[in-house]
């Protein structure tokens, strides 16, 4: 595990499960998850590229910007998830259409 | 420049964010029923800020290390920016929906969300982008979902928090592999480290390249990554949903405009015609392709609805498609022409809106049906609404036809290969007439005509109305002043 590659699989990986669970998840909270592992895969990146690429300090930064940038985005989701569940009484999101396709 | 001396030339930014901080202390202070006066600190911070944008003259450099570029193009869409905020905010004080909650929130939201353009607009580095992309999309849900106990609203703000979160979550993928690509966040930097880039990385170029394009496309609501715009649109509080098909969408094309020209395109970009950059791929094609996709789809389903709001919002779908038209080309033209058709964009489609939202305050609805006899009951409005819809076609003498004009005047020129292009987007302005004109057809044509004559109780909707209508109008005969403001705009940071 000391080598770019294998960081980048591991990253390729992640992004491929949170793909797969945006997808394929109807729980609301399930698909943030999915989100969230997409968002990790990138962060992977980053750090791998700083650490292996010979690059300077850009990647960690941009590392931690992604995370508090994460956390600001989960908030307003959850919260818009629990207001959807006081209305609809539920966080599927295929249930949540009542809008004219 | 240095972070310090950056701070002297960012002052319409440090204005907007000290505006922030007075609504959402003042919204401390005020009571329930009187929280709409937290919209008077905004307005005050954001005309201040169209001062400070106007006496900062127009220097041409780099701010806080090299994220942020200062230019006379970032100046044009900060304008756009502020006006398309004032008048929505001064809208709201109209609206029906709005009022049975508080509203200091809502307008500090507000002018969180204009920061964040100020930053698309001008960012030039991969981090501000995203930061900023994020801080717009953010506020956007939230002001999406602002209607608590309007299941509506709240599936509006969950399918844009979803699609938002996906597109820019794949966006930063894409980001973090041009990052290990070029080793570089600066937008310039990148441009001379792929242009060294052998062969071999071609591969992982165009995934990321495509990755990024889905975040961009999500924001000006391009097809195919469009799905989100008509469910959001119609569910969300109408002063929001122009707002939305207005604002986010002219900082993405500044956004894009500049991340395709400084990365992607080779160091003479807008003036050459290249893509050099990623061989095998065909983008200028691709790109063309996808706005005569965008436009067709758009213009499609607009014919289909019932409502006059989601109709508008489809047609937004539609106009994004006629700017990225002039997208591909990668000349200076182009970039002009998307810059005169935003601007008169701005003023047709808030416009629409706005007389949406007041049918809706007035009938309770925003269906045809609803502007059935309306031209005969309200003259006015009647007229208005008339004038917007014959501009957002694009007939001469309206402020849409100019915008229209320049665009297609722009991918004519580019060359024989783009006339296609040209000869889809004309086709489908005459598609475009047949659901603008049903919306006349229902206010003149239908219903009853009332005898009595009726203005609109409040005289600011009044002056809103014809704010918007006045350069709506005037913009189709005398925009001369306008073009050459714009064309003096067109300086574009291409590093120090």
């Amino acid at each position: 595990m000391d080598n770019l590659n294998s960081y980048l699989f591991v990253s390729a990986v992640l992004f491929s499960l949170g793909l797969f669970g945006v997808i394929t998840r109807r729980n609301g909270v399930a698909v943030l998850m999915g989100v969230e592992l997409i968002l990790n895969a990138a962060n992977v990146n980053f750090l791998a590229f700083a650490r292996f690429g010979g690059m300077n300090m850009a990647g960690h930064v941009y590392a931690l910007f992604v995370i508090v940038l994460a956390a600001a985005e989960a908030a307003v989701a959850l919260a818009i998830i629990i207001n959807i569940f006081n209305n609809f009484k539920t966080i599927n999101v295929d249930d949540v259409s009542e809008l004219r396709q | 420049m240095s972070n310090l001396h950056s701070l002297t030339h960012f002052w319409p930014e440090l204005i907007l964010t000290i505006t922030v901080l007075a609504a959402i202390i003042s919204d401390l202070i005020y009571r329930r029923e009187e929280s709409f006066k937290v919209a008077w600190w905004v307005l005050g911070g954001l005309v201040l800020t169209l001062f400070a944008i106007q006496i900062g003259g127009s220097t041409v450099s780099d701010l806080f290390m090299g994220t942020i570029a200062l230019d006379p193009f970032s100046e044009f869409f900060k304008v756009l920016v502020l006006i398309s905020t004032i008048a929505v905010v001064l809208m709201s004080f109209n609206s029906n929906e709005l009022k049975d909650y508080r509203m200091g929130e809502y307008y500090s939201v507000l002018a969180i969300m204009a920061i964040g353009l100020f930053l698309m607009a001008s960012a030039i580095d991969v981090l501000m982008v995203y930061l900023a992309l994020e801080v717009v999309s953010i506020m956007s849900f939230f002001l999406a979902g602002y209607l608590k106990k309007n299941p509506h609203s709240n599936e509006a703000s969950l399918k844009y928090v979803i699609y938002g979160a996906f597109s820019s979550g794949i966006m930063l993928y894409g980001l973090s592999i041009l990052f290990g690509l070029t080793g570089t966040t600066k937008f310039i930097g990148m441009q001379t480290a792929i242009a060294n880039l052998g062969p071999d990385s071609n591969l992982a170029l165009i995934l990321s390249a495509v990755f990024i394009l889905a975040g961009f496309g999500y924001k000006i609501s391009a097809v195919p990554f469009h799905f989100w715009t008509p469910d959001v649109y119609e569910g969300s509080p109408t002063t929001i949903t122009a707002y939305l098909s207005v604002a986010p969408k002219a900082a993405g094309f500044a956004m894009m405009i500049r991340f395709f020209n400084q990365v992607f395109g080779d160091s003479t970009a807008l003036v050459s015609e290249t893509w050099s950059t990623i061989n095998g791929i065909p983008w200028p094609q691709l790109m063309g392709v996808l706005a005569a996709v965008t436009m067709t789809v758009g213009n499609m389903v607009a014919i289909q609805q019932d409502s006059v709001k989601r109709m508008l919002a489809y047609s937004s779908i539609a106009h994004a498609g006629y700017m990225m038209m002039a997208l591909p080309l990668m000349s200076e033209a182009g970039v002009y022409g998307i810059m005169i058709y935003l601007l008169m964009y701005l003023f047709m489609n808030l416009g629409a809106f706005f007389v949406v939202i007041y049918v809706q305050g007035k009938f309770g609805g925003e269906d045809f049906d609803n502007f059935d006899g309306l031209g005969w009951k309200m003259p006015f409005v009647g007229v208005v609404m008339t004038l917007f819809m014959f501009s957002l076609t694009g007939l001469p003498p309206t402020a849409g036809f100019i915008g229209k004009f320049y665009l297609f005047a722009a991918v004519i020129k580019a060359g024989t290969q783009y006339y296609w292009l040209a000869i889809v987007g004309a086709l489908n302005s005459v598609v475009s007439l047949y659901y603008y004109i049903r919306v006349v057809k229902h206010m003149f044509l239908k219903g009853e005509r009332s005898e009595s004559v009726e203005m609109p109780a409040s005289s600011l909707v009044t002056i809103l109305l014809l704010a918007m209508a006045l350069p709506t109008f005037i913009l189709g005969w005398y925009f001369a002043p306008v073009v050459t403001w714009i064309s003096e705009s067109l300086v574009i940071f291409q590093g120090m």
